[in-house]
C-alpha cells in the first residue's frame, strides 16, 4: 500500500539498463576553487545521513542528485536507473529524475494553497485529474494535514510545511527523498517532535532517505548510516555506533563528542609515546604503529589546581580558553599546546575556580584514551 | 509600514521641517497641474473635448498604446526572465542596452528608428523592396512606443522575477514540471504585482511619448498624431483645444499612476 502509493501517480519511466536498486552516486564537480569528488550509496529502504562541517559539499551533493547542477565527472543511478552518466553522455533533466527534493523550510509555493502544493508534482507529471486527486487526498489524511489543506504556507508552522513538502515530493512520484537540513528552521521547542513524527512518517513511506544535517541527532535519528563529508570528499562512512567510538576526522569527532587527534605513535610495547603537535600524550596501543587516531571523552579529564600526585600518566599544563554551559554540567575548552575539551560538575566548576585564563593541570589516564588507525 | 499599529505612537521630530523641504518640489509639480486645469471654463473645455481633432487623438493613442504595451509584454518577459535567472556573457551588455531608450533623448531614438526602418533606412530599404513602409505609419507610432516604453517593463519584471525564490523553481521542476511549466506556473504568478506594476508604467511612458514618434511616425492627424502630437500642434492655431487636449493626457497619467499603486497595494510588489 504505501509502495504502491508512493509510485502511483507518474508512470515507469523507461529503464534503459539496470543497475543496482537504491541510489548510488559517484560524481565530481568543480565549482569556482571548491572540488567535490566523492561516492556513496543509499539501499532501497536505508535511510543514510549524510553530515558534514558547512562547505563541505552537502547541498552540492544533493543538487547533483536533483540534476539542478551538471557534474564534470558522474554517474549517478536510482532504482537501477542511469539519472547521469557523463561517460555516455546521458544526463536526465530535473523533471524526468523522480527526486523527490524536501527543503529546509518545505519551498513551499506561496500561492498555491496546501492542497494544490502537494497535487503540483502530480499534475505537472499528467496525472488523470480523479486518479491525482485520490492521491492527494489519501496522502493529506496521512500526514494529518486534512484539516489544513485549504490553507497557504503562510498560515502554517515550520512543523507543518515540513510535512506538506514532504506530501508534495512523495506524490510526485519520487523514487528517493532528499532531506536538505531538515530541522534548520525549526525553533528548539518543536523540534524534537517534529523530528519524532517526520521519522515515523520516513518508516512509514519506505523510501530510500538521503538526509543532510550537521546536528548530531539529526544524524543519529534519520541516519541508519551516516556518511561523513569533508572538503569534498567522503572521510568515514559507517553506523552511528562506530563513528562514535572510532570518528576519524574533526566533524566526527564533535558529533561524537570526543577530543581526537591525529598523532604519531612510537615503535614499542606495553605505555608509548604518541606525539601530536609538541605535545606527548602516553598511551596503550598494542599492535599499531605510525600514524593513527587517538581519541578521549571530555569526562575523562581531570582538573586540578594542584599539580595532581600519583600517576595518571598523561598531565598536563593547560589554560582554560572558554567556558560552555551545559545542562547539569560545564564543557570547558582548555589549550595545553593542543585543544582540549574537558567536562566538571558545576560544584567542581566553583570549587576550581576555573575562569577563561587560569592555569590548571589537566590529566588524562593511559587507558582512558583509545588509539586505532 | 505607514501603516504599522503603532505609527501614532512614533515620535514625530523632524516631520515639520522635512515637510517645507519637501514643498519645493510638491509645488513645482502641482502648481502648473492646478494652471492647466483653471484655464478653461467648464464649458469651452466639454466643447474642445468634443473636437475631431481631440476625438481621432484619444482614439488613436488609445489603440496604439494598448497594442505597444501588449509589445512590451510580449517582447519583454522573455529578456527580462533571461537577465534575471541566467548568468551568460554578454549580459550586462544585453541589460545596459535595452536601459538605453532612459537616457537617450527619445528624439534621438526616433532618428536612429528612422535610419533603421525609413526607406532608405538599412532594414527599411529591404522591406521597401516588399512593399512594406513602416516610417509614418501607424506601424512606426507602435514601435516608437515600444522602444521608449519597453525599459519600464524590462526592469520591472526583471526585478519581480529576481525577487522570486529561486528554490521554488528547482522544487518545480525537480516535481516533474519542464522549464516551461515552471515558468507559468511558478515564476509568473509570483512575479505577477511586478509584472503588472511594469505593464502599467510601460503603458503609462507609451501614452506620454513625443520625440521618437515625432522623428519616427511624423505627426499626421488621424494617423500618426498621438496626444501628445496633438497638443503641440494645437498650440500653433488654438490654445484652449491644446489645453483640453492636455487635460485628456494628465487624466490617462494620474490612472496609469494609480493603476500601478493600486496593483501594487493589491499585491505586494515593492518599490511603489
Amino acid at each position: 500500500m504505501t509502495a504502491q502509493a508512493a509510485r502511483a501517480p507518474a508512470a515507469g519511466a523507461a529503464v534503459t539498463a539496470r543497475g543496482p536498486d537504491g541510489l548510488v552516486f559517484e560524481a565530481r564537480i568543480e565549482l569556482g576553487g571548491f572540488l567535490l569528488d566523492a561516492g556513496f550509496s543509499v539501499g532501497p529502504k536505508e535511510r543514510v545521513a549524510l553530515v558534514g562541517p558547512s562547505g563541505a559539499g552537502k547541498s552540492t551533493v544533493l543538487h547533483l542528485v536533483a540534476g539542478l547542477l551538471r557534474a564534470d565527472r558522474a554517474r549517478i543511478t536510482l532504482a537501477g536507473q542511469i539519472l547521469c552518466d557523463t561517460a555516455r553522455a546521458v544526463d536526465l533533466p530535473p523533471h524526468a529524475r523522480r527526486v523527490g527534493l524536501v527543503f529546509q523550510d518545505g519551498a513551499l509555493f506561496p500561492h498555491l494553497s496546501v492542497r494544490d502544493n502537494v497535487a503540483y508534482g502530480a499534475r505537472a507529471r499528467g496525472g488523470r485529474a480523479a486518479e491525482v486527486r485520490a492521491t492527494v487526498e489519501r496522502w493529506l489524511e496521512r500526514l494529518h494535514l486534512v484539516e489544513l489543506a485549504a490553507r497557504r504556507p503562510a498560515q502554517l508552522s515550520g512543523g507543518q510545511r515540513q510535512r506538506v513538502g514532504l506530501a508534495r515530493a512523495i506524490v510526485s512520484g519520487a523514487r528517493v527523498l532528499l532531506l536538505d537540513e531538515p530541522f534548520g528552521s525549526l525553533d528548539v521547542l518543536t523540534r524534537d517532535a517534529v523530528r519524532a513524527e517526520l521519522r515515523a512518517f520516513l518508516d512509514e513511506v519506505g523510501l530510500p532517505t538521503l538526509t543532510v544535517t550537521h546536528d548530531a541527532v539529526d544524524a543519529r535519528v534519520f541516519g541508519d548510516r551516516l556518511v561523513v563529508l569533508d572538503h569534498g570528499r567522503v572521510v568515514q562512512e559507517g553506523r552511528w555506533e562506530d563513528l562514535a567510538a572510532e570518528p576519524r576526522g574533526a566533524f566526527a569527532a564533535e558529533l561524537a563528542g570526543l577530543n581526537l587527534y591525529r598523532v604519531a605513535l612510537a615503535r614499542g610495547s606495553g605505555l608509548r609515546e604518541a606525539r601530536v603537535g609538541g605535545v606527548a600524550l602516553h598511551v596503550l596501543a598494542e599492535g599499531l604503529a605510525g600514524e593513527v587516531y587517538a581519541a578521549f571523552a571530555p569526562g575523562e579529564v581531570a582538573l586540578s589546581r594542584e599539580r595532581p600526585a600519583g600517576s595518571p600518566q598523561n598531565v598536563l599544563r593547560a589554560r582554560v580558553t572558554t567556558l560552555l554551559p551545559m545542562s547539569d554540567r560545564v564543557r570547558i575548552r582548555l589549550d595545553a599546546g593542543i585543544p582540549i575539551t574537558a567536562e566538571v560538575t558545576r560544584e567542581a566548576l566553583a570549587r576550581l575556580g576555573l575562569e577563561p585564563g587560569v592555569e590548571v593541570w589537566a590529566s588524562v589516564k593511559a587507558t582512558a584514551i583509545r588509539v586505532y588507525p | 509600514m505607514a501603516n504599522a499599529p503603532d505609527a501614532r505612537h512614533r515620535r514625530r521630530e523632524g516631520f515639520g521641517p522635512l515637510w517645507l523641504g519637501s514643498l519645493g518640489l510638491v509645488l513645482l509639480i502641482a502648481i502648473p497641474i492646478a494652471s492647466l486645469l483653471f484655464t478653461l471654463s467648464p464649458a469651452t473645455w466639454l466643447e474642445q473635448l468634443g473636437s475631431p481633432m481631440a476625438r481621432r487623438a484619444l482614439g488613436l493613442t488609445l489603440l496604439t498604446t494598448a497594442i505597444s504595451t501588449a509589445l512590451c509584454v510580449v517582447l519583454g518577459l522573455p529578456v527580462a526572465y533571461l537577465l534575471a535567472r541566467f548568468d551568460f556573457r554578454g549580459r550586462d551588455t544585453v541589460a545596459t542596452l535595452l536601459d538605453l531608450p532612459l537616457t537617450v533623448p527619445p528624439v534621438v531614438v526616433g532618428l536612429a528608428l528612422l535610419l533603421a526602418f525609413g526607406r532608405q533606412g538599412l532594414v527599411g530599404r529591404h522591406l521597401e523592396a516588399w512593399g512594406v513602409q513602416i516610417a509614418f505609419t501607424r506601424v512606426a507610432v507602435v514601435l516608437a512606443q515600444v522602444a521608449i516604453a519597453s525599459p519600464f517593463f524590462v526592469k520591472a519584471a526583471r526585478a519581480g522575477f529576481e525577487a522570486v525564490d529561486e528554490r521554488l523553481e528547482s522544487a518545480a521542476w525537480s516535481l516533474g514540471a519542464g522549464r516551461w511549466r515552471a515558468f507559468w506556473t511558478v515564476a509568473v504568478p509570483l512575479a505577477l504585482p511586478s509584472l503588472l506594476a511594469g505593464t502599467v508604467l510601460a503603458w503609462g511612458r507609451a501614452l506620454s511619448e513625443f520625440g521618437a514618434t515625432m522623428m519616427f511616425a511624423g505627426n499626421f492627424p488621424g494617423r500618426t498624431q498621438t496626444l501628445s502630437l496633438a497638443v503641440m500642434s494645437a498650440m500653433e492655431s488654438d490654445l484652449g483645444t491644446a489645453v483640453a487636449i492636455a487635460s485628456i493626457s494628465l487624466a490617462l497619467g494620474v490612472v496609469a499612476l494609480f493603476g500601478a499603486r493600486a496593483l501594487a497595494r493589491r499585491f505586494g510588489a515593492p518599490g511603489f
